[in-house]
Parts: structure tokens; sequence; C-alpha cells
């Protein structure tokens, strides 16, 4: 994905959801090598397995909160844009922390567990709302309107994941089978953003809820 | 009582931004003409009707695959699929819904022959540079 934003010249425009693929291969690159040095079923592999992922997730939320700030540039919103991210971010983190207090002997791991499942459903809500504003702004960025929607997509199959996980612990092989699947989802549809759709490209948002109701 | 409320709201809220992001997808590619070796070979000449998707589909699979396509025309094939199971059952009840359905189904083939456009000229890039070198 990063190839196709330098190959369209859209790096920079873009850079926090390019920094954030970056953080992913980097996170991917680190788990191969502790795999590699240390085994599967070693706590270093637990360890950096769940933290990579939390930070990810973190790093994806601050993707989201860019977004935020880009829909909302006219309206210069960008410091509260980001104080109110930070807010949420610790404030998600202090609830996964009272959720998780109880059990000491795995706090490290349930912790960023806990982190990660709330922050995609928080995710989630948040991008949601970000759509409901596009459509009251009429934001028209092609690229800004599939970048939300892909994002969406990725938060509610998380989201519906770990829900289905909770609901359904005796089928976690499947449930553990699935985000790796769910994890090609964005580059792809990002590539395929910068890659299919100029910066000019123009969509009413409008347009795409209209009908469908 | 929590995981499935946070299971509904995620599946709600899932199909409605699927259901976007095909549009999206199918918007975008709404503006391009189609050229008449596509029209020609995919029968469709103005607009494109629902029937044609198949035939189109079959198309594509006969050239070679480009990576940065497949998601999309992947993401669309479900929405299509999910367009037929709404004309078979809920639009078989309101006539609009059967109106914007077709619509709809008529919009997933002409994103799907401009994407048998695009891997036309992709495998014709291909060749030529085969040739060149």
């Amino acid at each position: 994905m990063v190839v196709c934003a330098l190959k369209q010249r859209a790096f920079r425009r873009y850079l926090p959801l390019n920094l954030w693929m970056l953080m992913e291969l980097l996170s991917g690159i680190s788990r191969f090598y502790v795999l590699y040095t240390y085994g599967l079923k070693s706590s270093a592999y637990a360890y950096t397995y769940y933290y990579t992922d939390a930070l990810t997730t973190i790093g994806l939320y601050f993707v989201l909160a860019s977004l935020y700030s880009r829909v909302l540039d006219e309206l210069k919103m960008e410091y509260y844009v980001r104080m109110a991210a930070i807010l949420l971010l610790s404030g998600t983190a202090v609830v996964s922390y009272l959720v998780v207090r109880q059990s000491s002997h795995l706090l490290v791991t349930r912790f960023a567990y806990e982190l990660h499942q709330n922050l995609y459903f928080v995710g989630l809500v948040l991008t949601y709302l970000l759509w409901g504003v596009m459509l009251k702004l009429r934001e028209s960025r092609t690229r800004v309107v599939q970048f939300v929607l892909s994002l969406g997509l990725l938060f509610s199959m998380f989201a519906a994941n770990y829900a289905l996980r909770n609901l359904y612990p005796n089928v976690s092989w499947l449930w553990n089978s699935l985000p790796p699947l769910f994890d090609c989802f964005l580059p792809l549809a990002w590539c395929y953003t910068f890659l299919k759709i100029p910066e000019e490209a123009r969509l009413m948002p409008a347009r795409l809820a209209e009908a469908s109701r | 009582m929590m995981a499935a409320i946070i299971l509904v709201c995620s599946v709600v809220l899932f199909l409605q931004f699927f259901v976007f992001y095909c549009r999206s997808l199918i918007a975008a590619s709404s503006r391009q003409a189609l050229s008449a070796e596509v029209k020609d070979v995919t029968g469709i000449q103005r607009t494109a009707r629902g029937e044609d998707f198949q035939r189109v589909m079959q198309l594509l699979q006969l050239c070679p695959e480009r990576p940065e396509d497949r998601n999309g025309i992947q993401a669309v094939g479900v929405y299509f699929r999910l367009l037929n199971l709404l004309k078979s059952t809920v639009a078989r009840m309101a006539p609009s819904m059967q109106v914007w359905t077709e619509s709809e189904r008529g919009q997933c083939a002409y994103f799907a022959a401009v994407a048998l456009e695009r891997r036309i000229s992709f495998s014709r890039d291909m060749l030529s540079q085969q040739m060149d070198a």
C-alpha cells in the first residue's frame, strides 16, 4: 500500500495511513523474528503478539482521528479532535484495566487483549459517527469516503469476531483463524483506492446512503 | 448479554458499511465509458442489466488477474448476491424495491465490465512489453 501511495504521490498527503501501514509491517517483522527465535509456545512470543497487536490498534485509532481532522478541516477543530481522541483512548485503557485487574496472573496479556477488543468497538462507533458527519457536511472526496468505509468494515469485522469469541468460546479455533484474513482487507482496499481513485475524484456520500434505506 | 449486543451492533453496522462501500466502488467506475470492443464482447450497449453480470464475470475470469482489482471485484460479487437475495425475498412484496435492486444489479454488471476493460488493457500492455523485450 505504501508503494501504491508513493507511486500516486500521496504518501505525505495521507501520512497517518501510510505510517500505520509501515507500523503493521514492522510489527509483522518483529513477530516473525520472535517466533523464529523463541518459538510459538514461548511467553516472549505471546507478549510480542499481544502488545504489537494492541499498538497497531492504537495506531489505527489515530488514523481514524486523522480522518476526523481531515473531514472537519474547514471547521478548524483539529485541536479538539486530538484532545477527544486522547481522552477516549485513556478512558478505554482505564476501563480495560478495571475489567482485567482481578486476574493478576495474566494481567499483562489480558490487559492487551481487553484493550484491543474495546478499541475495536469504540473505533466502530467512532467510524459510524464520522460517516454521519460526512453525510451532514457533504464530504465528497471519493478517496476519503472509501478510506472511512473500509475502516468501518474492518472495525465491524473485528468487533463481531470478538463478540462471537466471547459468546462461543468452544469454537475459538474458528475465531482465531479469521483475524489474519481480516488484516488483509485494509491494505488491499486502500491500495485499490490509491491506484484507482484519483485525488480529484468526487462522490456525494448522500447518494450512497439514499437508495439503500 | 453485552457480547450479544456488541455482536448485533457490529453485524448491523458491518452490513451498512458493506453496502456503502460497494456502492462507492460502483459509483467510482460508473462514469468510465466502455470501449466499443468491450461493448461487443459483453453485449452491454447503453445500460447494463443484472442478467449481464454472470456473463461478464465469466469473461473476467478468462483474463489474467490483477491483484489490486481482486478485492473490489469480490466485494461487488458478494453485493450482487445480496441483491439477488433481496430481489427474491423482500423485493417481491415492494415494487419500488424491485426497481431499485434491478438498477443496482445493472450497476454491478457495469462495474464488472469496467474491470474487464482494465484487465484487457493490462494484458495488452503485458504482451507489448514482452514483444519489446
